[in-house]
């Protein structure tokens, strides 16, 4: 599956508090009604945390959850 | 939705009927769009259209004598719109066109005998269609100059003669029609049609042509009407000749579906309410503006009833008719992408355009089956509904239930049931209402319980039966009272949901006894009916009495009592379709200058919500200098708490009960929120408990995320379904939340 990129997210100005470290982008699965997609995202290189940004939670996000909804 | 319901339901709504000028004109002419364009003074395209329908539209339409007047809807706010008049003036100004191109020929010979309206029509109708039409007239058209002459100007009719000609007309100038060559004619032609009124009357049967087909006994010979005055209905019966003609020559029924050929009653309702009365404009030959004005009277009829006064209806830019058709189409999709979910969750379910519909068609019984199916197939969009559903089981769970006989009581005749929706909004003036109650009366018990609406408006069947069952359990367990209801919508529902209690709505009991001690009486106020009392004609009156004993001065509406307009919180829809609800609540703000005053709760926190004053009769009744007209809404978290500590004080002060010890842990997280995070957190219903979870999981794991400039921190939290997130800080051994939001994808790989 080919992996999704949301260019217009930007969360560098987050960093993981328990490992310290940056976060970089890497593909994450994410799901919803039996659908499933690779979505690049904020993860922390360490301990995998991922990070959904408001502006992404509340904008494509929230579109492709209402369009799955309607399928 | 059946393809026998559609049917059923589209055939009820009536704005496609035809207008009844086209269902009065015995061709049909569609005079709705001829008048439409006239007033936009397009001359030649309001040509167009007569000519479309109209044989020799020349003649025709300055001949016309126009028995749509005598229908129109005008007629009874000035005067109908002079059609005739406005047909001659297009004639005279519009730019002609050439004749209709006519159909291959179908190798069918037809004579036609009588050059007069009628015979002329039907060769021009048959004509058309591709018959080979012989015209039998000594000198054609010289019967229709000799009847009305100088009522046509030179060349007119001319000109349609010889637009019969490129038809394909054939004139036969020398064969004088005897009976005998009718007899030869009626062996060579496949049919016959004879102009009554311009032959001789030695070639008319001796039987009257039957009034469907306009046959005789002899077969293949058609007659016109002898007598017939009106040029239309000559054209009409020229027509009748040729459709008869040509089911003749195909062999097919002679007389069905033919009921609407000529004028027919049609049951398109057009109201005149707000039309103003507008007397008829002179039209004169060269002045336009007569012209145009006359044709600006037409009322351009449809029904529209339902969506002038549902904004609704309105918003999804159709009528009922399509919607329904929509909703049947969303119900068959089986991949791809249903479109009118939102649509069909939008109703308010709140009956108004039932009411106003002349045919009684009910938008809330085709989207609450709809809604009823989507559960059923599992279609639902699982977001539409779910925060006010869980809303429901949190009123009908343990924090918020409450059956109790009165304190000190083991018996209740009385229980007072004042809704979920009350006690959350106004848990004071409950309680204060309660204490009047059982002042006054004596064996009131309190039953604190969710009367279903929410599971009924979301079509979920499953729930509602849920929800009956115990409100039938705690009901019994309290003896069978008699139950006094303040909200209307529980009034309604528990009709339904305890059919065997006794309902009294609290309006009614307060008439009878009369009002409590210390109301704040005076004022004026517009009275704001639920539409949950539009079928209730005595509580609304029992509520206008109460006002009126209060002395308090009551303007209505435009749209009150029975036609009364929903707030936008009816059928869920705030839940489903957020922006829409708030433009359905500005609609009904607008509604009055005064502040509103109302007896449904949620009426009055959505009136709040778009910034109308408004208060609930509790307000009056039970007054508290908190309770104004201008206090906002409550949030969705105080609206949980307010009905949690209405329950706690109640049975601690009234029924000496202490709690049970066991609490969440994550009630015991410390935590305050800006009041930006409290704004975006009820937008996004979002609840302090939920970001309490966020908060104790986030405490319990140590795994959050920082900010670099602002050192804030984030976190998130999966409960059940929906991911919370929460950005806060540390604050004062506790925590303050700036910001919150969620989602329902989920993030595979464990995190919590």
């Amino acid at each position: 599956m080919s992996v999704i990129k949301v260019p217009e997210i930007d969360s560098v100005d987050w960093s993981c508090a328990a490992c310290g470290e940056e976060l970089v982008r890497r593909p994450v699965e994410l799901e919803y009604l039996d659908s499933q997609f690779t979505v690049e995202l904020p993860v922390c290189p360490q301990c995998n945390m991922v990070l959904i940004p408001k502006a992404l939670a509340l904008g494509k996000m929230h579109q492709v959850e209402q369009l799955l909804e309607d399928k | 939705m059946e393809q026998a319901d559609l049917r059923q339901w589209e055939r009820q709504c009536i704005q496609e009927e035809t207008p009844r000028c086209v269902a009065a004109c015995p061709i049909h002419v569609d005079a709705k769009l001829f008048c439409s364009l006239m007033g936009q003074r397009r001359w030649d395209k309001a040509w167009q259209v007569l000519a479309k329908t109209m044989p020799l539209p020349g003649v025709l339409a300055r001949l016309c004598d126009a028995p749509c007047e005598s229908a129109c809807v005008r007629k009874d706010a000035g005067g109908a719109v002079e059609l005739g008049e406005l047909e001659r003036y297009c004639a005279e100004n519009a730019k002609p066109v050439p004749p209709p191109k006519p159909l291959p020929s179908r190798g069918k010979r037809v004579a036609v005998v009588g050059d007069g309206m009628s015979g002329l029509s039907g060769a021009w109708e048959m004509a058309r269609r591709g018959f080979d039409v012989t015209l039998y007239s000594s000198e054609p058209g010289r019967h229709l100059r000799e009847a009305l002459g100088e009522r046509l100007p030179d060349g007119v009719l001319e000109r349609e003669l010889a637009s019969l000609v490129t038809l394909g007309v054939r004139f036969d100038k020398e064969m004088k029609v005897s009976p005998s060559v009718l007899d030869s004619l009626l062996e060579e032609a496949d049919a016959v049609f004879l102009d009554s009124d311009a032959i001789s009357s030695d070639l008319l049967p001796a039987e009257v042509p039957d009034e469907i087909t306009l046959g005789v006994p002899r077969l293949g010979l058609f007659v016109a009407p002898k007598g017939e005055a009106s040029p239309v209905l000559q054209a009409a019966a020229g027509r009748r000749a040729a459709n008869s003609i040509e089911r003749f020559t195909q062999g097919v029924s002679m007389v069905s579906g033919r009921e609407r050929e000529g004028a027919y009653a049609t049951r398109l309702f057009t109201s005149l309410e707000k039309v103003e009365s507008v007397a008829p404009v002179a039209v004169e030959s060269d002045s336009e503006l007569t012209a145009r004005d006359e044709a600006r009277r037409c009322l351009q009829c449809e029904c529209l009833e339902c969506v002038k006064v549902c904004e609704y209806l309105r918003h999804y830019k159709s009528y009922p008719k399509v919607y329904v058709r929509q909703i049947y189409n969303n119900e068959s999709i089986v991949m791809g992408t249903r479109q009118a979910n939102t649509m069909i969750n939008s109703c308010m379910l709140c009956g108004l355009c039932e009411t106003v519909c002349p045919e009684d068609f009910d938008m809330a019984e085709v989207c609450l089956q709809a809604r009823r199916t989507m559960v059923e197939k599992g279609k639902m969009p699982p977001s539409a509904h779910e925060f006010a559903l869980r809303d429901m089981a949190f009123a009908n769970g343990e924090q918020c239930v409450v059956a109790e006989h009165a304190p000190g009581a083991d018996a209740s005749e009385y229980a007072f049931f004042p809704g979920c929706q009350l006690t959350a909004s106004d848990p004071d003036g409950v309680e204060k209402a309660y204490a009047d109650l059982r002042g006054r009366i004596g064996n009131v018990g309190l039953l604190l319980h969710c009367c279903g609406a929410p599971a009924h408006w979301a079509g979920r069947e499953d729930l509602e039966a849920e929800t009956a069952a115990s409100l039938v359990d705690k009901w019994e367990a309290l003896g069978r009272p008699k139950l006094i209801v303040s909200c209307p919508s529980c009034v309604k529902t528990l009709r339904h949901q305890l059919p065997d209690a006794e309902i009294t709505s609290h309006w009614s009991l307060l008439r009878a006894i009369g009002l409590p001690q210390g109301i704040a009486g005076g004022g004026a106020f517009a009275v704001n009916d639920p539409c949950a009392a539009r079928h209730e004609p005595l509580m609304r009156e029992d509520v206008r009495a109460l006002l009126d004993q209060m002395e308090i001065a009551v303007t209505e509406p435009e749209l009150t009592g029975q036609t009364t307009e929903c707030c936008g919180y009816g059928g869920l829809l705030s839940e489903a379709n957020p922006q829409l609800a708030k433009r359905v609540a500005q609609r009904r703000a607008a509604a009055a200058d005064e502040d509103f005053v109302t007896y449904c709760v949620m009426c009055r926190d959505q009136m709040a919500r778009v910034g109308k004053r408004a208060v609930h009769l509790y307000d009056l009744l039970f007054p508290a200098r908190s309770r104004c007209a201008c206090r906002p809404s409550p949030g969705y978290s105080d609206r949980r708490e307010n009905r949690i500590r209405l329950r706690e004080r109640l049975l601690r002060e009234l029924w000496r009960k202490e709690m049970d010890g066991e609490t969440d842990p994550a009630d015991a997280i410390d935590v305050s929120f800006t009041e930006e995070a409290l704004e975006a957190m009820d937008e996004r219903r979002i609840l302090k408990t939920d970001i309490r979870k966020v908060l104790l999981q986030a405490r319990n794991s140590g795994k959050w995320f920082v900010h670099r400039e602002t050192g804030r921190f984030l976190a998130s939290f999966r409960p059940s379904i929906v991911t919370y997130w929460a950005v806060f800080e540390n604050h004062e051994g506790g925590y303050l939340v700036h910001d919150a939001w969620s989602h329902r994808m989920r993030i595979k790989g464990g995190q919590p």
